[in-house]
């Protein structure tokens, strides 16, 4: 679920109030974007892939975490190398390599 | 209900996930003006969009053909059509070719030239919403369907909708529509099918459209506890463990997967991928690089630590069953209404044996494709009718008492059809009871689901969900065996009088009817 909006890291693009399939996010009165709907995120992960800034944070559990978890705490991902993850690997952003020319899986065990 | 805006077009595309952005792509090529409609976001939203997929691309040898359509005669017990599972084949080789050169996706390259047998979801996405553009097709983002319209003689003319950021109904009218939407997970929380809750099956069958294949709805899939993570492809490397860490004897990603379903009903399953080598290894995290994402936010390494699974309902997402085609583009059996990819039953090609993964994305692409052609030529031959009526029933006709709320409704048909051991597990007593709970819950909703503005989405959605539990159970007590993915407790064998597939349909009063006829020789009955 949709855990962190990173402020001072959001540029406000509002590409994730665009690509959330279940509407999520709304403009906030500063430009950046609020979690108007969590409970309506589905952990799909997109806004994150769309982040041009890597300003979002998706922890992998369905339900919302608790306030002292390190999942909400943007310092302690950034140094545990977790934002920007997944657009890590899809090669999306400027001077990557997209991640689906070299996604070939091993051959499946019979 | 009065819409505030009103737009006219060739055709209306309901979907914008691979098949909606395929038909929107050659019913533009044909020359129609075409409207795209999505829930979500056409390019983000969807099973394809969040998951990625393999997809059922064979090289056009003769040899590897046959052996690919083989395989999977048995498997759907015998359902399948040879000359549907060809022209896919044909269709799909077509459009891994197109999307390579025109939407430049970008496959991997091997020794003997591109590798097409393999999606990243996100970046074939994100090209085919760009190509759809391109072609001017007018995309409605964050627009759910309501309903479809009829013209006075039957004929599908368009689709109501509404605009989620405003709240105001919007009315497409069309000279055919392709449901694209999606089938239905019933917001388990697999991977990214919250917004599959079987719209189009509703809006088609209160058009006047049946259904097909609703007892291959049994589809669950392995995830880590609490996770949304429903990639399973690579549980082929998994050993399955008890509490204790005692093997968990049988148990299996395909073949052993009713083991671990039995064992989950009394006490929890863990994996672990233990049987990858260490280059098997790196080959995977290339492979689906959003499988690890989640492991390695949780601190698991999925090869050396035990994490605790669950099976998450993928109803007829993974299943086989939806809307009846009733000929070679598409078409429904109602005029103007075309269907394709998860809306559409997959049994032509799947027969009654999940379509999951590589066989619905190859349909997607092939019924898309055929479907955006088919609308366009039958919206050319008619023209834009200008006198419509609406055909939506729940939540959408005046007089509803306003007394239940579409969060109650979903609460309640997740209660009834998502347990093992009514919808996985098949027994008379058990279908028939949940059935009897899922018809009082059907009235409700009837007498009393009413919104307004942008409520009026969460209100179809659990009329959607609430129809599609009901199609499914009634079709699984009538099949009185078990086929493909079908299994009877108390019928454990295949009934050869049974080979047929089973037509079923009706909103308050519910039908099933063996198929009269098979579709043969790839035309319509």
């Amino acid at each position: 679920m949709i855990e962190l909006v990173l402020a001072e890291r959001c540029i406000g693009c509002d590409r994730c109030i665009d690509v959330c399939p279940t509407q999520v996010f709304d403009r906030g009165a500063d430009g950046v974007p609020v979690l108007a709907r969590q409970p309506d995120c589905q952990t799909c992960f997109q806004c994150e892939a769309y982040c041009p800034a890597d300003a979002l944070f998706v922890s992998p559990h369905v339900v919302p975490l608790p306030p002292d978890s390190p999942h909400r705490d943007g310092g302690a991902l950034d140094r545990a190398d977790l934002l920007g993850g997944y657009r890590r690997e899809l090669g999306w952003g400027r001077g990557r390599s997209l991640g689906a020319r070299t996604a070939v899986g091993p051959a499946y065990p019979d | 209900m009065n819409s505030e805006l009103v737009l006219r077009a060739d055709v209306a595309v309901v979907g914008g996930g691979p098949a909606g952005t395929w038909a929107a792509i050659k019913a533009a090529e044909s020359g129609a003006d075409v409207v795209l409609l999505d829930k979500g976001h056409t390019g983000s939203s969807g099973a394809t969009a969040s998951a990625g997929t393999g997809i059922w691309y064979v090289d056009d040898v003769p040899e590897l053909r046959e052996a690919a359509m083989a395989s999977r005669e048995g498997l759907g017990g015998y359902l399948a059509d040879r000359a549907w599972m060809a022209r896919v084949l044909d269709e799909t080789h077509a459009r891994m070719e197109e999307l390579g050169r025109v939407q430049r996706y970008p496959f991997p390259v091997g020794p003997r030239g591109p590798i097409r047998d393999d999606l990243q979801g996100p970046e074939y996405m994100r090209r085919q919403r760009l190509r759809v553009q391109r072609l001017g097709v007018r995309i409605l983002d964050h627009t759910p369907a309501l309903d479809l319209l009829l013209d006075g003689d039957g004929v599908v003319s368009g689709v109501r909708a509404v605009q989620r950021r405003s709240g105001e109904t919007i009315e497409v009218r069309a000279g055919a529509v392709v449901l694209a939407a999606g089938a239905c997970a019933f917001q388990s929380k697999t991977l990214g099918c919250d917004v599959d809750t079987g719209d189009g099956a509703l809006m088609a069958v209160e058009a006047g459209a049946v259904l097909s294949g609703m007892e291959f709805s049994s589809s669950y899939a392995i995830a880590p506890i609490g996770t949304s993570l429903t990639k399973t492809a690579y549980y082929s490397w998994a050993t399955f463990y008890r509490a204790d860490r005692t093997v968990l004897e049988g148990a299996g990603s395909a073949r052993g997967r009713s083991v671990i379903a039995r064992t989950l009903l009394s006490e929890p399953v863990f994996a672990r991928l233990d049987r990858a080598t260490p280059e098997e290894q790196a080959a995977m995290r290339r492979g689906q690089p959003n499988f690890f994402l989640v492991f390695d936010r949780l601190g698991i390494n999925p090869f050396t630590d035990f994490f605790e699974v669950t099976l998450l309902a993928e109803g007829t997402v993974r299943g086989t069953g939806g809307v009846r085609i009733a000929s070679t583009d598409c078409a429904t059996d109602v005029p103007g209404l075309y269907a394709a990819g998860d809306t559409a039953t997959r049994e032509l090609i799947c027969g009654g044996f999940t379509g999951g993964g590589s066989h619905n994305a190859a349909w997607a692409a092939a019924s898309g494709s055929w479907a955006g052609q088919g609308a366009a030529a039958f919206a050319r031959r008619r023209g834009v009718p200008s006198t419509v009526r609406p055909t939506g029933t729940v939540a959408l006709r005046p007089g509803a008492a306003a007394d239940v709320e579409p969060q109650e409704i979903l609460s309640e048909v997740q209660r009834t059809v998502l347990p093992l051991d009514v919808n996985y597990f098949r027994e008379p007593a058990r279908l028939a009871s949940a059935l009897g709970a899922l018809d009082d819950l059907w009235g409700r909703s009837r007498d009393g689901l009413t919104a307004t503005g942008e409520g009026l989405f969460r209100a179809r959605e659990a009329a959607a969900m609430t129809a599609h539990a009901r199609w499914m159970l009634h079709a699984a007590l009538r099949r009185t065996e078990t086929r493909g993915m079908h299994r009877r407790l108390d019928r454990p064998d295949q009934d050869r009088s049974q080979q047929h597939r089973l037509l079923v349909g009706g909103l308050d009063e519910l039908w099933s009817a063996p198929e009269p006829q098979w579709l043969a020789g790839g035309r319509a009955a």
